[in-house]
């Protein structure tokens, strides 16, 4: 008996305590490769402001079907929508969408080679190459001309790749199809590709488990996961020519890099960008809201909580191993911020 | 004299069994229109748990359907060329299923070809040989291995198979048939052999615990007049077994059908790759696998609706395998009770 008045109790108290707290929730969904810097914002944010975002990471193509039906107030992807997309979604929603680039990562380009250690420089052909097939031996030609001094063992490559579609992959074939015509022709830019050769595994871990697994391996993973289980990675030599090391610095680099044709609706691709010092295998990851939202107050909260990301959220970036956004691309994207309506009028 | 007596009582003791079957069989009648016509909790119960019944079969038939509606797009644009092609592009938006049908029907059959010897093994120790003491450690031991989530399998084929495949067993076999088509290429590890390892594994304790009841269902009588006419242990266990015939494919063709829907581990070890290969160490890919690597960033429209007709055929295939098995039960049970009566 004691026991249910107890329970009854706690069961009001409950009630009480949620609609006290009757603030409004806001949903997103979409890429898991945000999904640890979202976290940490969300959870800041909340203790900040009360606001409580609750986050779904379903996957970049999820997120942007779920933001075009309305079921969440936002999507998050690593690759900005298509035009059939953008098509969709205008039909759907009777609005235009907005792509704000929230946070930066790059791909490292790691292997299995214990003989050769850190660091192998191949330039945009080579790799490309390897990815198609061509290069298939660690003592190629091509592969020991980069890396004058080194030792490279007679071992066929493995290539590994991921088996979803992913982020990664989509900045990933980019970069391939910018420095390589034929990978252009043959394969393509997307989450997911007919991959000529090689092995799938699921998930960024499931490549880092192939390529630690087997000596001879290489595949592309998030920067930050090369960095946190200390793989080697090689060093990719940019469009200026140079060769360079991935970091926050060089990834950011990249993306001042494409400032200067930075495209009106932001949906800038900047994989093998301009810049003496930038990383060519480096992309955004985008927020994509509508631009005008119905629920006046759900549309006030979320431009706060953008507003937010895009300014001081960056300082939790390189905790986390993403790379901030510069502060050029934060200025298009508070315009762009400042351009959401509710019912057409402004905010 | 006595002669005659003795089978009087026989008769009579026939006699009596089956009348007792009759009115039993009268009684259970007579009882259903009782309760049937009267009672309104029992209309009301039996209503309702005839409801929960059809419940079950419309579910079906939703999903089904479900999925039928959700990929006309995609049936429309290839047709009967989804099932024959080998494209798989989601780039190019050409997707042909041909690899993932045969990287399943594959995988699932070599798990068997493990499977079923190990698995009627098991299962004949256990139902005719084993003593009581080992009989229900080792039974509970095998159906263990079916409550082991899937995952870890898939986690014990990176760290352990695959590595013991690459620098072991592929080097072996390359060594011992240079020329064979089936050990082709290099040996990574992971592939469509390490795929139906792991399946051999996870189907075990499906084929040897229902083997073993099926076994176990052959009446003593059989054993024992075996046994009376001076039979060994193998000749009881053939007689055994031969009466237990279309029982055990069944058990194996549910265990075919656990093989054909397994997910997670087969898609972390097999390689994904979408390709038709005569050798086992070559990567493939298996319908289950697609789905759940390419369903949550399949990015557009048709790519969406490939991913669903996929899904389709696998129920399709996976109801069929079903139905068989169910059937192929079926018959023995009947074949049993049509022979002891």
């Amino acid at each position: 008996m004691k026991l249910k008045t107890l329970s009854i109790i706690f069961l009001l108290a409950g009630i009480f305590v949620a609609s006290s707290n009757a603030q409004v929730k806001l949903t997103g969904a979409g890429s898991t490769f945000d999904y640890p810097i979202f976290s940490k914002w969300f959870d800041t944010y909340n203790k900040m402001t009360g606001t409580q975002i609750n986050y779904a990471s379903i996957g970049s193509g999820g997120g942007i079907q779920q933001v075009t039906t309305g079921t969440v107030d936002f999507g998050a992807s690593d690759a900005p929508l298509t035009e059939e997309q953008l098509n969709t979604f205008k039909q759907k929603r009777g609005t235009d969408i907005i792509h704000l680039p929230i946070i930066m990562g790059g791909v490292a380009i790691t292997y299995n080679l214990s003989s050769v250690g850190q660091g192998i420089k191949l330039d945009g052909e080579t790799l490309a190459d390897i990815y198609l097939g061509k290069i298939s031996k660690w003592n190629d030609p091509r592969i020991v001309k980069l890396n004058p001094g080194r030792n490279f063992p007679n071992k066929a490559i493995l290539v590994a790749h991921r088996s979803e579609g992913s982020g990664t992959t989509f900045i990933f074939t980019s970069y391939l199809s910018k420095v390589s015509p034929e990978w252009a022709k043959k394969v393509g830019n997307s989450t997911s590709v007919n991959w000529p050769v090689g092995l799938g595994a699921k998930g960024t871990e499931g490549v880092a488990g192939i390529i630690t697994q087997t000596p001879g391996a290489i595949g592309y993973i998030e920067l930050a996961y090369a960095k946190q289980n200390n793989l080697p990675y090689c060093i990719i030599k940019n469009k200026d020519g140079n060769f360079i090391d991935i970091n926050f610095n060089t990834v950011s680099e990249a993306a001042a890099g494409a400032v200067k044709n930075m495209p009106k609706d932001l949906r800038a691709v900047i994989t093998n960008a301009d810049g003496k010092n930038s990383y060519p295998i480096s992309g955004f990851s985008w927020i994509v809201v509508p631009k005008d939202i119905k629920d006046l107050t759900h549309a006030e909260t979320l431009v706060k909580f953008l507003k937010w990301a895009v300014t001081k959220g960056q300082a939790d970036a390189t905790s986390l191993y993403y790379a901030p956004i510069p502060k050029q691309v934060q200025i298009l994207d508070m315009e762009k911020i400042n351009s959401i309506t509710s019912n057409g009028k402004k905010l | 004299m006595e002669n005659i007596q003795e089978r009087e009582t026989l008769k009579k003791v026939h006699d009596f069994f089956k009348k007792s079957k009759d009115k039993s069989e009268g009684n259970n009648a007579f009882l259903k229109k009782l309760l049937g016509n009267n009672n309104l909790g029992d209309i009301i119960f039996e209503r309702l748990t005839l409801f929960f019944a059809v419940l079950v079969f419309l579910l079906i038939i939703f999903m089904g359907w479900e999925m039928y509606s959700s990929s006309i797009l995609s049936i429309k644009k290839f047709g009967w060329g989804f099932i024959t092609s080998s494209t798989w592009d989601p780039y190019s938006q050409v997707f042909g299923a041909l690899p993932m049908i045969f990287g399943t029907l594959v995988s699932s059959l070599l798990g068997l070809l493990i499977a079923v010897p190990l698995g009627l093994g098991v299962a004949i120790f256990l139902a005719e040989l084993a003593p009581d003491w080992l009989e229900k450690p080792l039974s509970f031991l095998t159906e263990l291995l079916a409550g082991i989530p899937s995952v870890i399998y898939g986690l014990w084929g990176i760290f352990v198979l695959v590595p013991w495949l690459r620098n072991t067993v592929e080097p072996f076999l390359q060594d011992k048939f240079p020329n064979s088509p089936f050990f082709q290429g290099a040996p990574y590890g992971f592939g469509m052999l390490a795929a139906a390892i792991i399946l051999s594994i996870m189907i075990l304790p499906i084929i040897s615990s229902i083997s073993r009841d099926i076994l176990k269902s052959v009446p003593n009588s059989q054993r024992e007049a075996a046994y009376a006419l001076g039979a060994t242990k193998w000749e009881v266990t053939k007689i055994v077994l031969r009466n237990s015939k279309s029982g055990l494919l069944g058990a194996i063709i549910l265990g075919l059908g656990r093989a054909i829907g397994e997910t997670m581990a087969v898609t972390m070890v097999i390689g994904n790759r979408p390709q038709i290969s005569a050798s086992l160490l070559d990567p493939g890919y298996t319908m289950a696998s697609v789905l759940a690597n390419e369903f949550s960033e399949a990015t557009s429209d048709l790519y969406l609706s490939s991913l669903i007709e996929l899904a389709l055929v696998l129920f399709v295939i996976t109801i069929i395998i079903n139905i068989f098995a169910r059937l192929l039960v079926w018959s023995t049970e009947r074949k049993w009770k049509l022979s002891s009566s």
